[in-house]
């Protein structure tokens, strides 16, 4: 007799709202969490940028200790002589600083149409992929709306949607804006967390996945919770033991117990066995079916598309302990940070990586919690994301002091004296992320969020539904549909094709 | 396959030669050559009648060099066979052969083959097409080594009623060797590895050396057969064997997956009348979810053996029901010249693999015009022909 009706691997934002959403409908659920402390790459982040609105509202965040400090954070484009651009608003919203007239009104354009795509893009993040086969139980009337505000766009817009679909954020910002710090904060922004260049084809797509987020029912709006991402992790798992669920850290799935041809239950790194009806992963897909289940259950082909299915992570996390405040040349240090330089900047920070190196110049967001929350030591948190490193360099302590040296200096040039200032310093490559985090190449998506690997083609062709390849399994992390980020979309829309299937 | 091929240039030698072609070169009278898988071999020595006869009432040796051939080892070399072959390659015991399938993911059939378990942790796979990246792929996560030994090993097949005496003469005790079992025997400086198996539906072996010993084996054969009317074989002789055996050929009576190209052409072994190969007990394995869905909803098409009124050989021809609705195709045909009767294997839809008044169209080239028949197709029994001595052990002294 299983003792629970689901378990589901791994306390991040998926795990977790999709353990609140059983729960809240009279399932046994159990979390397992190999960490000490659930939230997963909560942990990491920075900013919200697309929670679930539905799992906010369901799962009453605000209530288990959720708090904003601010849902509309502005970001600052750091330029190393003080000339700096100022974005306010969601998305930059308002620019204020020496920008030329010319590529205000370009940005306030591009910047309307971009959001007006994106939000066409975003009932799709709210329900399982559409399946492609005939007579499969698509949810033709929602894709119908998705349908119908596309065309509601218009037919000039529609072309410009085809028009810039697939191809890269670089030309598209060429086309429409001139300043460099512009062009360089934006292009840094449309390439975070992926691993794609401006340049690169396809850039466009992802991005507008992005902006199809929101925070607090503001569109491309970001936000920041008191404590941190953190703090957000650590409200969803409150909510979910509110709900019943049990949650277990310091619990590590070694395998997903198999028989008969059936996903029965899972074995811990300790050796204990719980069984269960139902076994969520809410970890990587391709660890889950490479490692926790293994391919003598799955098909030859199968397997081969998971190794070949493409994760590779480009951001590295940076944590400073400083003795004081920095200055970076008078920018507000509330707000989020881009030190990224031009666009070309960024793509030559993507350069090296493709073959594995280290870039001279890596492109950071930054935050300063300590600036809104001081510490009672007096002592100052500098965290950044520093973008592009390689995620499997041929030798990887080596590949860490670099970068951690590259992006010293890149401090050190913005904000002369920054070196003197830092106690401790902590570098996490894209690896290092992979052995903490489980998100395989340190992927921010547990599985590039790439023109191919989107929709029904996600995590990979024929399981984009959340249910796994056998029965019993299913997948529920942000290498599922829509991706990643501190969401809870894919365990949400798992938790109801769950529902569903039922 | 012969030494010199190392310094020949590609497209001086667009066919390779087999390690016996210097014998099957001198043999072959009308100089009659087909392509195998890239390697040059005979389609008929001198008169297909009289090499079919041979292999029906006395011996004959056919060239199995162009086999693909694969050995598979290692401690997990069982459980990979397992999950890549539909059948259970673990109870196949050391020294033992079986024909088995392997199918991918949407259980359609990529190839079939035997399987000789030479170790208990190492096997060879002998098949049609070349299947490298798929047995790679389908490594990962299994420790075992895959190794492409198609030109290592000089394989010929000696079969008929006289073939058991011919490898006595030549020195092998081979009374013992029931079928599907093989023995190991020193040759020269080397070995011989006999399999009593063969594509004949006959009494008959097949013989694997290395390619050192591959002229004095054949040499030995043909020394040890002078009176026992051994004979080589070309391929339109064995084809003819094979279909009166009711045997398949990947390629010719189903196309295999990987180069399919057409979706409504892909066929699983349910299709193929492959069914009782599926061991549907031995745990996972590719394909099997799918053959189980399909299993479990019936499978649109079958593969049936029929006889044909007439003597007209309905290669290719079209199986009507009640004349009117197309049935199926006939994917192999031959007048039997041991049945005196003309056979024929064909895919039909399933909803006629029982039907009576089935219909055949055959047009038949007479002198330059065509003459098209509407011919009487009956269902029958595989295989057509299957004498006794196949089997009897120890075999017969014909
Ligand atoms: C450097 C970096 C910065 C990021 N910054 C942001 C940001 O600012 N804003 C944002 O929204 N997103 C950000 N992300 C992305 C975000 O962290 C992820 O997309 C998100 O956490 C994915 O959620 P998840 O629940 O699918 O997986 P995860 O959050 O990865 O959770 C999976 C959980 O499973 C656990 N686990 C793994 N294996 C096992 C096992 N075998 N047994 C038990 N437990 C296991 C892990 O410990 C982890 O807790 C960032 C990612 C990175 C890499």
């Amino acid at each position: 007799m299983p003792s629970f009706d689901a378990i589901i691997i791994g306390a991040g934002p998926n795990g977790l709202a999709a353990a609140h959403r059983l729960a809240s409908k009279g399932q046994k659920v159990l979390v397992v969490e190999a960490a000490g402390t659930p939230g997963g790459g909560a942990g990491l982040s920075h900013l919200s940028y697309n929670l679930d609105p539905r799992a906010e509202k369901a799962m009453g965040l605000a209530a288990h200790g959720l708090e904003w400090l601010t849902t509309n954070l502005a970001t600052t484009a750091l330029c190393a002589d003080g000339n700096h651009l100022r974005l306010e608003g969601p998305v930059g919203l308002r620019l204020s600083g020496d920008i030329a007239e010319r590529d205000r009104r370009g940005w306030e354009t591009l910047r309307a149409r971009l959001l007006r795509f994106a939000a066409v893009l975003s009932p799709l993040n709210q329900f399982a992929p559409p399946r492609i086969a005939k007579g499969v139980g698509n949810p033709m009337g929602k894709l119908a709306m998705v349908a119908l505000r596309a065309r509601m766009l218009g037919a000039k817009d529609i072309r410009e949607l085809g028009r810039i679909i697939l191809t890269n954020v670089h030309d598209l910002l060429d086309d429409e804006l001139s300043d460099p710090r512009l062009k360089g904060a934006l292009a840094f922004d449309a390439t975070l967390g992926g691993w794609l260049g401006p340049r690169s084809p396809n850039s466009v797509l992802p991005w507008l996945v992005r902006l199809s987020g929101q925070t607090a029912g503001k569109q491309g709006a970001l936000g920041l919770p008191r404590g941190g991402m953190a703090a957000l992790g650590a409200a969803m798992a409150r909510s979910s033991e509110a709900q019943g669920v049990t949650l277990r850290c310091n619990a590590r799935v070694a395998r997903i117990v198999v028989d008969g041809e059936r996903a029965i239950g899972v074995t811990l790194a300790s050796g204990e066995e719980i069984r269960a009806a139902r076994i969520v992963s809410c970890t990587a897909p391709k660890t889950t079916l490479l490692d926790l289940v293994g391919p003598r259950h799955l098909d030859a082909g199968l397997t081969t598309r998971a190794r070949h299915q493409k994760s590779r992570g480009g951001a590295a996390k940076l944590d400073l302990t400083l003795k004081a405040l920095p200055d970076f040349r008078g920018a507000n240090l509330r707000d989020r940070l881009i030190l990224s330089g031009s666009e070309h900047d960024v793509e030559r920070a993507f350069n090296p990586v493709k073959y594995g190196r280290v870039p001279d110049r890596p492109g950071l967001e930054i935050v300063i919690p300590t600036s809104r929350d001081p510490r009672s030591d007096s002592k100052h948190h500098l965290s950044a994301i520093a973008q592009f490193a390689p995620h499997a360099p041929a030798d990887r302590e080596a590949a860490r002091a670099q970068m951690l040296a590259a992006c010293l200096m890149q401090l050190e040039t913005h904000s002369p004296g920054i070196g003197a200032l830092v106690e401790s310093a902590e570098l996490l490559m894209p690896y290092d992320i992979e052995d903490r985090y489980g998100l395989p190449g340190g992927q921010w998506h547990a599985g590039e969020l790439s023109v191919e690997q989107m929709l029904f083609l996600r995590p990979l062709p024929g399981i984009a539904q959340y249910q796994g390849p056998i029965p019993g399994l299913w997948l529920a992390s942000a290498g599922c549909h829509p991706g990643g980020g501190v969401s809870g979309s894919a365990g949400w829309n798992a938790a109801l094709a769950m529902e569903a299937a039922e | 396959m012969i030494a010199q091929q190392s310094t020949l240039r590609h497209y001086e030698t667009p066919l390779l030669k087999t390690h016996f072609h210097p014998r099957t070169e001198a043999l072959n009278k009308l100089w009659s050559w087909g392509n195998w898988g890239g390697y040059t071999t005979v389609v008929s020595f001198d008169d297909v009648a009289m090499e079919h006869s041979a292999i029906r009432n006395s011996a004959s040796v056919y060239d199995l060099c162009p086999m693909i051939k694969y050995r598979i080892e290692g401690p997990d070399a069982a459980d990979y066979l397992n999950r890549l072959t539909i059948r259970d390659a673990s109870k196949l015991s050391v020294g033992g052969v079986h024909y088995t399938a392997w199918v991918n993911d949407a259980g359609h059939l990529l190839d079939d083959g035997t399987l000789f378990r030479l170790a208990s942790d190492r096997y060879r796979i002998c098949c049609q097409e070349r299947h490298l990246p798929w047995l790679l792929d389908s490594a990962h996560g299994f420790d075992v080594a895959i190794t492409e030994e198609t030109e290592d090993i000089a394989a010929l097949s000696l079969q008929g009623p006289t073939s058991a005496e011919i490898l006595r003469r030549a020195g092998f005790d081979i009374d013992g060797l029931k079928p599907f079992r093989m023995a190991e025997f020193p040759l020269g400086k080397g070995h011989l590895m006999i399999s009593r198996t063969g594509f004949t539906g006959d009494l008959g072996y097949e013989l694997w050396t290395s390619p050192d010993q591959a002229l004095a084996l054949w040499d030995l054969l043909f020394d040890a057969g002078r009176l026992h009317g051994l004979r080589p074989i070309g391929s339109d002789a064995l084809n003819i064997a094979r279909l009166e055996a009711g045997f398949i050929i990947t390629g010719y009576d189903f196309t295999p997956a990987d180069i399919c190209v057409r979706e409504d052409r892909l066929r699983s072994p349910l299709e193929m009348g492959l069914g009782w190969l599926i061991d549907w007990k031995k745990g996972h394995f590719t394909g099997k979810a799918a053959l189980k869905r399909q299993h479990e909803r019936g499978s649109d098409w079958s593969f049936v053996g029929i006889e044909i009124d007439g003597n007209v050989p309905a290669d290719g021809a079209i199986l009507y029901h009640d004349q009117k609705h197309e049935a199926g195709v006939i994917t192999g045909a031959c007048w039997s010249p041991v049945l005196k009767k003309n056979i024929a294997l064909a895919q039909v839809r399933t909803k006629y693999a029982k039907a009576e008044n089935l219909w055949a169209e055959i047009y038949a080239l007479r002198e330059l015009h065509y003459a098209k028949m509407m011919m009487r197709a009956r269902l029958v029994e595989r295989p057509f022909f299957a004498p006794d001595r196949r089997r009897a052990t120890p075999p017969g002294r014909f």
